[in-house]
């Protein structure tokens, strides 16, 4: 770039910067009227938006502005708006019973609403979106249920969590880890396996169930039932119904006798309110068919 | 051609006066009227006679039928609006008297408008652009504006006084006045087209206090202005530039169309006449220029059909009151086909086709779309059906082996009554309904408020042996009373047999 005198462009009949690139010059085009006075405009509206809005920083605040806009303020009014709106279906839960809620189709709807939303937030990372489960998490939607399938026994276990830690937390009786605590040795464990196996009405050895036929008495009937049926109490599953937890193969029952594992699910009473709790555990219960199948 | 820049002798540069850039020349033309036709003021005079009449009667008719059908009051039952026309978009309902629309029955609108367009179609090649003349509501309303202009400053030839008069207070009184009313009348356009969206004398109190909706005031707003200037100063120039029709036209209408008309065959040669010539020799127009001040679109008929022309007939009666005065017959411009006037021109007798190819085609399909539109509103049924079957999981197998399948049923109450729909379910025999919260003994039964939708949680269970695909065609039906809907769904078992 070289300056040189601005001269006139005879071609568009405008002056010249002076600059020069190459041979190529730059017009001296003024700036657009309309565009000057656009420029001049905001510089008046920055100068009004000083004085209605909120606008400087001080040391110790701001300059509120005399309007007195505030959207910390509008939030909470909208938020207010919105907790009294949801007061009203609140209310109306807390007043109802599980059943009624569940019989009366406008409470049921509203119920399962709210249960569907609290449900994908908190229950689907274990129990899945639309609650069938993975291993080791329950499947919802079936009639098989460790805890109890009734209305009041869904709701108790959403409240208090197994194993949870809440003083009346459920699951206090463990499925003991008979393998790795040196209960049973390995040929017990076989032979268990294979009993538990012709619980469930499959074809097994039956050599190792006559064997095993005492130690299932002595070890396994206290929870799970002199026939296998299990019991809703203490959460021990029926070994009889074709349903399993951790898997239906016998390695996979193996290593359950072996290592016993036993499932937690938090309690929900602290995060949840009571209206929200009493929704999601008729959402729970609509969703397993909300018959009577579901009570055991 | 090869082209030398001679960079090493510049030309010495020109000194020239004022603006001489490229964009200056536009501008300085535009200033002139360059770039842009100026619009030329148009002083319409007023006439009389059998179009003026008809228009004006069509005006008090149209916009009659405007500001009072949100007024109409139509008994409905229980919590349903009172209005008879009503857009209820909170509540996503269209009430036309008897009828109620849902945002799924959008098609019917879809049938009105194609009704409507192919009536503007079959009236136009038959009869011309009347719509274009008498109802549209540009014209209506700017019809409606130059009579508060005549009111306020007189008709033609007052008004370009006054115009060309320099400002006074007499001036003044008549423009702020003329305005005034104008955006009056504009505000009341505004105004009657939000009742057709809300409550009507709810609205009209709400609005007064601040306390409507902002919708209402936008909209009162945007039509007061549209009307305003569109009626008051933009006018013809909103037909001749604005408008798609004047030039959908062209493919509607043929030598056959009836059109306002100058038949030149009577007409020709013009010229002025004095009292006591005689007509022998030549046409009976004698350039007089009546149809050219009386017409709001500042045209000369006499040039023949243009795009400008919105076929209004104000020309018709202007020749013809002169016509009556000359002693000659009326009708010298007359709703006239281009083929009549070539016909007589060329001494033929002239002869009027209605039926054409043309005119039976859209005829014919307006009567199937309208038949089709009628069919459907007379045998559409109050109710509706939509099934969602459940995807995860898509079956539970229970204890004893069966299989359930969940479905959402959503049940659309159409009618002003509530309804208690029984449930059924085909497909799969033997199969058990249930839904959550009712006695499973009983057959299912649904109840739905009128005019709503209720969705319910619906369990199918059957056992293993009624099972004969992993994939079976299923269906649920809903019925109350003589109405019935039913909707196709799967039954989903997997593996199950």
């Amino acid at each position: 770039m070289s300056d040189q005198e601005r001269e006139l462009d005879h071609a568009s009949g405008v002056e010249t910067t002076g600059h020069e690139w190459d041979g190529i010059k730059e017009l001296d085009n003024p700036l657009p009227r309309w565009w000057l006075w656009v420029f001049y405009a905001t510089i008046v509206v920055a100068a009004v938006y000083w004085v209605l809005m909120p606008a400087w920083p001080g040391i110790s605040g701001y300059t509120k502005g005399v309007l007195g806009q505030s959207d910390r303020a509008d939030v909470s009014r909208e938020l207010a708006a919105l907790n009294a709106q949801r007061g009203v279906g609140a209310k109306k839960l807390t007043a109802a019973s599980l059943e009624q809620i569940e019989q009366d189709p406008e409470l049921q709807a509203y119920a399962l609403q709210v249960g569907q939303s609290v449900f994908g937030d908190n229950c689907a990372t274990c129990h899945g979106a639309g609650g069938a489960g993975a291993k080791g998490y329950p499947n919802l939607r079936d009639d098989v249920w460790l805890w109890g399938g009734g209305l009041a026994d869904i709701h108790r276990t959403i409240s208090v969590g197994v194993r949870s830690g809440h003083d009346q937390a459920l699951g206090e009786s463990m499925m003991p880890a008979f393998g790795r605590d040196q209960m049973l040795d390995h040929a017990k464990v076989e032979d268990v396996t294979e009993y538990v196996v012709a619980l469930s009405r499959r074809p097994a050895n039956a050599a190792a169930v006559q064997r095993a036929a005492q130690t299932f008495q002595d070890q396994c009937a206290a929870c799970h039932g002199p026939t296998g049926k299990g019991d809703l109490a203490k959460g021990a599953p029926d070994l009889t119904d074709g349903e399993w937890l951790y898997g239906s193969s016998r390695q996979a029952i193996r290593d359950q006798i072996w290592n016993g594992r036993n499932g937690v699910m938090p309690t929900w009473e602290g995060r949840f309110s009571p209206e929200t709790l009493k929704a999601l555990a008729v959402y729970v219960h609509a969703n397993a068919g909300g018959g009577e199948s579901a009570t055991d | 051609m090869t082209v030398v820049i001679d960079r090493v002798n510049r030309p010495e540069p020109v000194q020239r006066q004022g603006p001489a850039s490229a964009a200056a020349k536009v501008r300085a033309k535009d200033a002139r009227s360059g770039l842009y036709k100026p619009r030329t003021p148009i002083y319409p005079k007023l006439v009389h006679g059998r179009w003026r009449a008809i228009k004006w009667a069509l005006l008090i008719l149209t916009l009659t039928i405007y500001y009072v059908t949100p007024w109409i009051r139509w008994d409905r039952p229980g919590k349903l609006p009172d209005q008879a026309v009503l857009v209820d978009f909170a509540g996503r309902r269209f009430y036309f008297f008897d009828i109620q629309l849902w945002p799924q029955e959008v098609h019917y609108l879809t049938g009105l408008l194609v009704i409507a367009a192919l009536g503007l179609f079959l009236a136009t090649a038959l009869f011309g652009r009347l719509w274009c003349g008498y109802a549209c509501p540009q014209t209506v309303w700017t019809d409606l504006f130059i009579y508060v202009e005549r009111l306020f400053e007189g008709d033609r030839n007052a008004r370009m006084r006054l115009d060309a008069a320099p400002w006074s207070f007499d001036k003044l009184w008549r423009k702020v006045g003329k305005h005034a009313v104008w955006l009056g009348i504009g505000f009341g356009t505004g105004g009657a087209w939000i009742f057709y969206f809300h409550d009507a004398p709810q609205l009209i109190r709400d609005f007064w206090v601040g306390q409507g909706p902002m919708t209402a005031y936008v909209f009162c707003a945007l039509l007061t202005f549209t009307t305003y200037v569109f009626a008051g100063f933009m006018r013809e120039q909103v037909c001749i530039y604005m408008c798609p029709w004047p030039r959908i036209q062209g493919a509607m209408l043929d030598q056959h169309s009836l059109q306002v008309t100058y038949r030149y065959d009577r007409g020709e040669p013009r010229g002025a006449h004095k009292k006591a010539e005689s007509w022998v020799g030549r046409g009976d127009c004698i350039d007089c220029r009546q149809c050219v001040v009386a017409c709001p679109m500042g045209i000369d008929i006499r040039n023949g059909p243009q795009l400008e022309c919105i076929n209004c007939g104000l020309c018709i009666d202007a020749c013809d009151e002169i016509m009556v005065k000359v002693g000659r017959s009326k009708a010298l411009i007359a709703y006239d086909t281009d083929a009549a006037v070539a016909d007589r021109q060329a001494g033929r007798k002239p002869v009027y086709r209605l039926v054409r190819a043309r005119t039976v085609f859209y005829a014919v399909l307006l009567a199937a779309v309208s038949g089709l539109m009628l069919w459907g509103l007379t045998h559409r049924q109050p109710l509706d059906l939509h099934v969602l079957r459940d995807r995860n999981p898509t079956f539970v197998r229970l204890k004893d082996g069966s299989v359930r399948d969940g479905y959402t049923l959503k049940i659309a109450n159409r009618s002003f009554e509530p309804q208690t729909y029984q449930v059924t379910f085909t497909g799969v025999p033997g199969a058990t309904l249930k839904s959550p919260g009712v006695d499973a003994d009983r057959p299912l039964a649904v109840e739905v408020p009128a005019n709503e939708v209720r969705s319910v949680r619906v369990f199918v269970t059957a056992k293993p042996g009624q099972l004969s695909s992993a994939n079976m065609p299923a269906a649920f039906q809903i019925r109350s009373g003589e109405a019935q809907a039913t909707a196709k769904t799967l039954f989903l078992s997997g593996a199950a047999n």
